[in-house]
């Protein structure tokens, strides 16, 4: 009788104690799921390259080395791919900033004719990636001469890239109470006064997550810069890497050393705005 | 063409939210630039995509003459189609689906409050942040025959008795890319979906449980209903991008020759880029087609949007 009784919240209260063991036991084989693929990467990176490619492979290395980083930071064409990468990145996402923030202010505030028309053309943007328009892009830039460019990676980077910003910085525009920038009217600011002054300061977090994203995919873009960049010295991280395993040779723990160069920074940009992501997500990219 | 919420949306913004009304010569001032560059570097490639399938080009990419439909014609009685349109579908449909249902099942652990959650959410964030085309190298390496740690882990686990060619043996490797697809898929997907777990109140749950539904109940009764919105974006979204991918098949079908592992990105690509043809015309005639599959997918997941904004409203 008394045992019937007890025996739920008993066993409540086992399950209540188990979570607390439970969960991360179940945690660290998430962790360990989504990370072991890179720590690969990371210890095949740090020993010579005779062992990565050793019959049978093993996880930890016999011997460490750091030769494959060395030799990659002090390539001068290595140099070249980060400089390349670096320089995309940061102009397509200074041009999204300076392209995106006026616009989504704009369509956030005003009504005027051809707000829709715009806004559609937007989501159309976002659902086309330059992967299915290669063939027309090649075109394009074929046609300009800027073949071989890095404003031609530029360019395609910021354009496809305002559509998600937009969305983001406008959702933010939105949520801020009109009577502030009433009060910044009635002080006589202008419109564009406003925005920069009062208005894009409120909106930080989005501005930050923004800003974040269009770097990370100007900084991950393979498809177009693999397309419309043959010179060597002019190619980006993500192109240049693939040279280092080829028909030809097979420098695995030197691709994996500039691999890691390449996702390291990226990864902890991303980490930095977890926060923010699912408030980007939800008026971002779902909307 | 109608655009998410703003249906609704700009009618309800417009009484509310808007300041006031500008003319069109401001709006052109505050949307030019992003105008130009969306006109230019979006809509004038598609422009481009459609002349050139009209278009015969040599092999060096220079335009020789009109081909009227020929391309169209070439493109689909190619042999390799239908083997290339069974792969696509295989692809998207196998990654997407098996995105979805251990997304929901990642999301659902990450919601819950424990003590290192941070990090596990950190880690998840990794092949999300990562370059697609690295990750892709990575397990290029990883699936190897001889050099793969995969086939030495599945050997130590006694799931197989010897090593399998992951990546050469046609039976093993469109599993094998999917099985990358859905790795770089899960994160994305996770946090969309942990995103929609949030935005249910707690005072639901609560009232289930005193009612004393179970655990699995309240999963099937309470919350997968109130993600539907969340899952069919989910569906929507990661179809495209999962049809639009490319560096996955690109990496690891690359030792393989031949169409035989492509899908219509990829084998589109290589009409254009690698074939010892290079025929512009062909490809784009294939892009086209791509648009054009991807446009449809755009109206299936505006409906979707709209039926949710009309929900909230």
């Amino acid at each position: 009788m008394t045992a019937s009784v007890t025996a739920p919240r008993r066993r409540l209260r086992g399950w209540k104690g188990a979570r607390r063991f439970v969960l991360p036991v179940g945690g660290l084989l998430v962790i360990a799921f989504f990370l072991f693929p890179y720590a690969v990467m990371l210890l095949d990176a740090l020993r010579p390259d005779s062992q990565v490619l050793a019959t049978p492979p093993t996880f930890w290395p016999s011997t460490w080395s750091l030769d494959a980083f060395a030799s990659v930071v002090g390539n001068e064409t290595f140099q070249h791919w980060l400089r390349n990468s670096l320089v995309v990145a940061f102009a397509a996402t200074a041009i999204v900033v300076v392209v995106a923030v006026p616009a989504a202010y704009f369509t956030a505030r005003f009504s005027f004719r051809g707000r829709i028309l715009f806004l559609g053309l937007v989501v159309v943007t976002q659902m086309f990636a330059p992967t299915s328009l290669v063939v027309g892009l090649y075109r394009e830039f074929y046609e300009l001469k800027l073949i071989n460019t890095l404003t031609a990676l530029i360019l395609t980077d910021a354009a496809f890239n305002i559509a998600f910003a937009l969305w983001i910085l406008q959702g933010f525009f939105r949520a801020i109470p009109r009577e502030i920038e009433e009060a910044a009217a009635i002080d006589g600011a202008g419109r564009f006064g406003t925005m920069i002054r009062i208005m894009l300061p409120l909106t930080r977090p989005g501005l930050v997550t923004a800003i974040t994203f269009t770097f990370i995919a100007a900084w991950n873009e393979y498809v177009v810069a693999l397309t419309l960049i043959q010179d060597e010295q002019l190619k980006p991280l993500t192109v240049g890497v693939s040279s280092y395993v080829t028909q030809y040779v097979q420098n695995w723990a030197q691709l994996f050393a500039a691999s890691l160069i390449a996702i390291v920074p990226v990864v902890v940009l991303f980490a930095l705005i977890e926060k923010h992501l699912m408030g980007g997500l939800t008026s971002g990219a779902v909307k | 063409m109608r655009v998410p919420g703003t249906q609704a949306g700009a009618r309800r913004s417009g009484r509310r939210r808007s300041i006031g009304t500008a003319g069109p010569l401001e709006a052109l001032l505050w949307l030019g630039p992003a105008l130009v560059l969306i006109l230019g570097v979006v809509v004038y490639p598609v422009i481009a995509l459609v002349t050139s399938s009209f278009g015969e080009f040599s092999i060096t990419g220079l335009r020789k003459g009109d081909a009227g439909l020929d391309n169209y014609a070439k493109f689909l009685t190619s042999d390799d189609l239908p083997k290339v349109i069974g792969n696509t579908v295989v692809w998207v449909g196998a990654v997407v689906l098996i995105t979805l249902v251990l997304s929901l099942g990642l999301a659902q652990f990450l919601s819950k409050e424990f003590i290192g959650r941070r990090v596990v959410r950190w880690a998840v964030i990794v092949p999300w942040a990562a370059a697609l085309v690295i990750t892709s190298q990575l397990f290029r390496l990883m699936f190897d025959y001889y050099h793969g740690i995969i086939n030495q882990l599945l050997l130590g686990l006694g799931l197989i008795r010897e090593p399998v060619d992951w990546l050469g043996n046609p039976q093993f490797t469109m599993p094998s890319m999917i099985a990358v697809g859905v790795f770089v898929s899960i994160p994305f997907t996770a946090y969309l979906f942990l995103a929609g777990l949030n935005g249910i109140p707690d005072d639901v749950y609560e009232a289930a449980s005193i009612d004393g539904a179970r655990a699995w109940q309240v999963y099937t009764g309470i919350t997968l209903p109130l993600l539907r919105p969340a899952i069919l974006i989910g569906i929507v979204l990661n179809m495209i991008y999962v049809f639009n991918s490319f560096p996955i098949i690109w990496i690891l079908n690359g030792s393989n020759p031949g169409y035989g592992n492509d899908t219509l990105i990829t084998y589109m690509y290589k009409l254009a880029f690698r074939s010892a043809d290079h025929d512009v015309g062909l490809s784009a005639a294939a892009g086209v087609f791509n648009v054009l599959l991807i446009m449809i997918a755009v109206a299936v997941y505006l409906r979707f949007v709209n039926w949710r904004e009309e929900k909230r409203a």
